[in-house]
């Protein structure tokens, strides 16, 4: 089975992107595909690598970017909504004139149409947002 | 599952079924207007759309949106230009829209009026449903 | 059809909204603050036991347990779930409609 998973919530606030890390934990346990991981809206903010929870907590951003390391994940931040919110990666901190990048290990940045690919491409799309 | 087949004579056959559903006012958040950059970019796709208005989301149509004083951009527009964009199948449901007093009428663009029983029958059917 | 539904029911109507949208036959998954609609003795629960008679109803145990919720305190006819049981109901079904 090939799952697309969309993530519309950025860390911490909503538990959108915890319940999207668990059931993407349990797919990929259970043997299955995860054709891609959309981050949309506020969920581009999970791709941050300059977050700094209390230790005690969990690390969202690094929790992913684990994940993704582990099992080759494609994670996807939507160019437009992280330029709105101001995650940038090397090529768009150059492009735009910016004195840094922010975006975590083992996230991309890239076109909506990458949303549009995932939903075409899994067998099952599972939106997590609030 | 949902096994597709290949047709090169026909693209058309192969097309996913995607349905927007939008459930959100504008304006008080950004989900109304990212689920449209959605809309329009996924229709470069060529695959089988569909969009549905329900709860708030029907205020999005609303006639006569002016955001001058807001500062923020008037996105209402670009419904009409959806057509263009060969996104032509836009639905609004019946019951959201009593229960808001509003009518076809008071809407910016032709939509069809749908039943909650007849959304639920569409909605089974689609490949794809995202969420705005 | 899987329907998910995260919102609690006496602060949001998404729980409404799918009610009235569910067609016989398909599966309502109770997720995040959504599972206080699984709990007994609320004004709710009348609305739960109905669609129970037309639809199966799952609860996300992880998020039951987190709230503090017991089995002993679930609407009888619902079932417990954890993130592998939500997998595999997304799994068997057509498509998966996340009710915000």
């Amino acid at each position: 089975m090939k799952f697309g998973i969309v993530v519309n919530e950025g860390p911490y606030t909503h538990q959108a992107s915890d319940t999207a890390y668990q059931f993407t934990r349990a797919a990929l346990e259970k043997g299955h595909e995860i054709v891609r991981v959309f981050f949309y809206h506020d969920g581009v903010n999970n791709g941050t690598r300059l977050t700094t929870p209390p230790q005690d907590d969990r690390h969202i951003s690094k929790r992913w970017s684990e994940l993704a390391q582990e099992h080759d994940l494609d994670l996807v931040l939507c160019i437009a909504a992280a330029q709105r919110r101001g995650i940038v990666d090397e090529d768009e901190a150059k492009r735009h004139g910016k004195d840094a990048n922010n975006i975590a290990p083992g996230f991309r940045i890239s076109g909506l149409g990458q949303l549009i690919e995932a939903s075409i491409d899994a067998d099952s799309l599972v939106s997590f947002g609030d | 599952m949902n096994e597709i087949v290949e047709d090169a004579e026909n693209p058309e056959a192969n097309a996913k079924k995607i349905m927007y559903i939008n459930r959100r006012a504008p304006y008080g958040t950004i989900y109304a207007l990212e689920a449209l950059e959605v809309v329009l970019i996924g229709a470069m796709f060529e695959q089988d759309v569909s969009v549905v208005f329900m709860d708030d989301g029907i205020f999005q149509l609303k006639k006569n949106q002016d955001t001058l004083a807001l500062d923020v951009k008037n996105f209402s527009p670009a419904f009409r230009a959806l057509e263009t964009y060969e996104v032509e199948k836009l639905y609004v449901e019946k019951e959201s829209m009593q229960a808001r007093g509003l009518s076809c009428e008071d809407l910016l663009v032709p939509v069809l009026e749908l039943s909650s029983i007849e959304i639920a029958e569409l909605m089974e059917q689609q490949d794809v449903l995202l969420n705005f | 059809m899987l329907h998910t539904v995260n919102k609690s029911p006496f602060e949001k109507t998404s729980l409404d909204t799918c009610l009235r949208l569910v067609r016989t036959g398909a599966v309502i998954l109770l997720i995040e603050d959504a599972v206080y609609a699984a709990t007994k003795n609320t004004v709710i629960e009348a609305k739960i036991k109905r669609a129970l008679t037309q639809n199966r109803i799952y609860v996300l145990g992880p998020d039951l347990d987190a709230r503090g919720l017991q089995d002993s305190e679930i609407i009888d006819g619902i079932e417990v779930v954890d993130y592998g049981g939500f997998v595999d109901l997304a799994g068997e079904h057509r498509n998966v409609q996340s009710w915000f």
